[in-house]
């Protein structure tokens, strides 16, 4: 036991003396978070719109009330039919609306700027709604369930959270136990008499507690600055999350065990690791668009479980029994993995 | 030096990865409080052989015992009797002075009464009082170096292991190394040296050379000169290391 505590003391003064990676590991789930949940959003929010009337009454007045007072809408005012293209050209109006009343029909016309595509589809439709509410006779209406308002802040936090624990427990744990096989340091560790054992929970006990306080700071910005809903369901986010740590600690153990040098370690972690949590795991991607031999390969995705499972118990705010079929599997790889680790890293000392 | 016991004793011991036989069938003892010199081209198996010693690697067949415990079947009590140091500067860097030996110390499960006197014993005998609290990788090598050594003897095992010990290190602070060497050796620790200065061999009791995973000399330095009727062990080597068909 003290000799394990030594090791554990070990390990945490090299990380806090390492202020850049500490730096790093602390602020990138911060930024990350932050950047996906404000900056890089997928609502529209402040549409630029103009309007161009051709005949005043009262049922143009009320529409460009409302879009005056409407808080996605910036109102330009109104402007003439050939002003048109050069407004969107020059990138001063993301949309212009046209209203032509011909007899005493009104008909509504929208140009948008589509070389975004995403941003101009959502444009048309909150002008479309605007109008739509207006006219009573509207025939098809859409409720977004679980994130009424279509805010995207908080969508990306299960996938971000995905990501980074492979990130710090994976790559940070890898690198580590491959430092100590390249300095050296390791054959001393071997070559006393403490167990394999002991070693291995030197080393994944550290970055359990760094990977709790990561969860820690990257709960409280959900659940305060995104405005996650909180609810009871933070405790199962807690426990899977956990699990989902231990499952990371087990892949950075299983790395540091095949690689030889600290670049490899990272290499391998991050191409192994990144880039399908990134492409695979439905992260970013749904996964039910991609192609089956894909669909196929994201199912061996850890991130793809978790995140399921914690968009159904951050966003749709469901409980435990929604998620077994995510547990069972998560924590089957987890133990796969961590056998498989041990096993390697037993006898690759044992040659 | 007392030649009462067998501090090492090794028969037949081999090692085979796959078809190639790194350590073949080589066989000596060492005894209590000698310097044991292990000397070989690189690629003569000299560091296979010390890792099977240490208990890092597994024997293929043959047998060894290290102070008085199989390295087959007792590898953990083997393990608490010796002390390591490798090749390449071996504490961890990142931390002081103090905390590699408290470190080190924890490991091999003194407590810590006996921590704090040995290493009072150590700052005063290396003269590092004024060190304790400096990161080790802002050290000098060749204090570094002196260190290595005192930790790795820090829990006074019977045998303590140095490989290339000197490695990258200028003549005066070898010399000097040298010198804890034998004071330890003084104090009744078998030391077992592998190194590739020549020079180095001349200060030991009795020394091994390899050749291509087998034993082909082993004797004191004087008995070594004298068969071969040569002046320096230098010598002695490139007539024995002559035939030697490994290369790196």
């Amino acid at each position: 036991m003290a000799i394990l505590g030594s090791l554990i003391k070990k390990e945490v003064l090299h990380i806090v003396r390492d202020p850049r990676t500490m730096v790093i590991t602390i602020l990138m789930p911060v930024v990350l978070l932050l950047l996906f949940g404000f900056a890089i959003s997928t609502e529209v929010n402040d549409v630029r719109i103009a309007a161009v009337v051709d005949r005043h009454t009262d049922e143009t007045r009320n529409l460009l009330e409302k879009i005056r007072v409407n808080h996605y809408f910036t109102f330009l005012g109104l402007t003439s039919e050939n002003e048109v293209e050069y407004l969107l050209r020059s990138g001063k109006a993301d949309a212009i609306l046209i209203l032509r009343t011909d007899e005493t029909r009104l008909k509504g016309e929208i140009v948008a700027d589509a070389s975004n595509p995403t941003n101009a589809q959502s444009v048309a439709t909150y002008i479309m709604g605007v109008i739509n509410n207006g006219v009573s006779s509207s025939p098809v209406l859409t409720y977004t369930l679980y994130n009424p308002q279509m805010k995207s802040s908080y969508n990306f936090v299960p996938g971000i959270m995905g990501m980074i624990f492979i990130l710090i427990c994976a790559i940070m744990t890898s690198v580590s136990i491959v430092r100590e096989k390249e300095n050296g340091t390791m054959n001393l560790l071997l070559v006393s008499p403490i167990k394999p054992a002991t070693i291995i929970l030197g080393k994944l006990i550290p970055y359990f507690l760094l990977s709790c306080i990561i969860l820690l700071i990257m709960m409280l910005i959900s659940y305060t600055l995104l405005g996650l809903p909180v609810s009871v369901t933070i405790i199962d986010v807690v426990l899977v999350s956990l699990l989902y740590i231990v499952l990371s600690l087990s892949f950075g153990l299983l790395v540091s065990t095949i690689a030889d040098s600290q670049l490899t370690a990272l290499i391998g972690s991050a191409v192994i690791l990144m880039l399908p949590v990134i492409m695979l795991s439905g992260m970013i991607f749904p996964i039910d668009n991609m192609p089956v031999f894909l669909q196929f390969i994201s199912c061996v995705i850890p991130a793809r479980w978790y995140i399921e499972a914690m968009r159904k118990l951050m966003i749709q705010q469901l409980d435990f029994s929604f998620i077994y079929q995510e547990i069972i599997i998560l924590f089957s790889m987890t133990i796969l993995l961590m056998s498989l680790s041990i096993c390697k890293f037993y006898s690759s000392q044992k040659k | 030096m007392k030649k009462c016991d067998k501090v090492i004793s090794v028969k037949d011991l081999t090692k085979k990865f796959g078809n190639f036989t790194a350590v073949d069938h080589i066989t000596f003892d060492v005894q209590k409080g000698e310097i044991f010199g292990f000397l070989g081209a690189n690629g003569a198996g000299k560091t296979t052989a010390m890792k099977m010693l240490c208990g890092l690697s597994r024997p293929s067949s043959g047998s060894a015992t290290v102070a008085n415990y199989d390295i087959s079947t007792q590898g953990e009590e083997v393990k608490r009797h010796i002390g390591y140091m490798s090749q390449k500067f071996s504490l961890y860097e990142g931390l002081r002075v103090d905390e590699n030996i408290k470190l080190f110390s924890t490991i091999y499960g003194m407590t810590d009464d006996m921590i704090k006197s040995a290493s009072d014993r150590l700052y005063k005998s290396l003269n590092m009082e004024g060190m304790k609290k400096t990161l080790v990788k802002d050290l000098p090598v060749g204090w570094k170096q002196k260190l290595a050594f005192a930790v790795s003897t820090i829990h006074n095992p019977e045998v303590v292991f140095l490989d290339e010990p000197t490695g990258g290190v200028d003549p005066v602070t070898r010399r000097k190394f040298w010198e804890l060497i034998y004071k330890a050796s003084e104090e009744g620790m078998t030391v077992f040296v592998t190194t590739h200065y020549l020079d180095e061999a001349e200060y030991c009791n009795r020394v091994s050379i390899m050749v291509d995973g087998k034993i082909s000399a082993l004797d004191s330095p004087k008995a070594l000169k004298e068969k071969f009727n040569v002046a320096t062990m230098d010598e002695v080597f490139r007539i024995v290391a002559k035939d030697a068909i490994r290369e790196d």
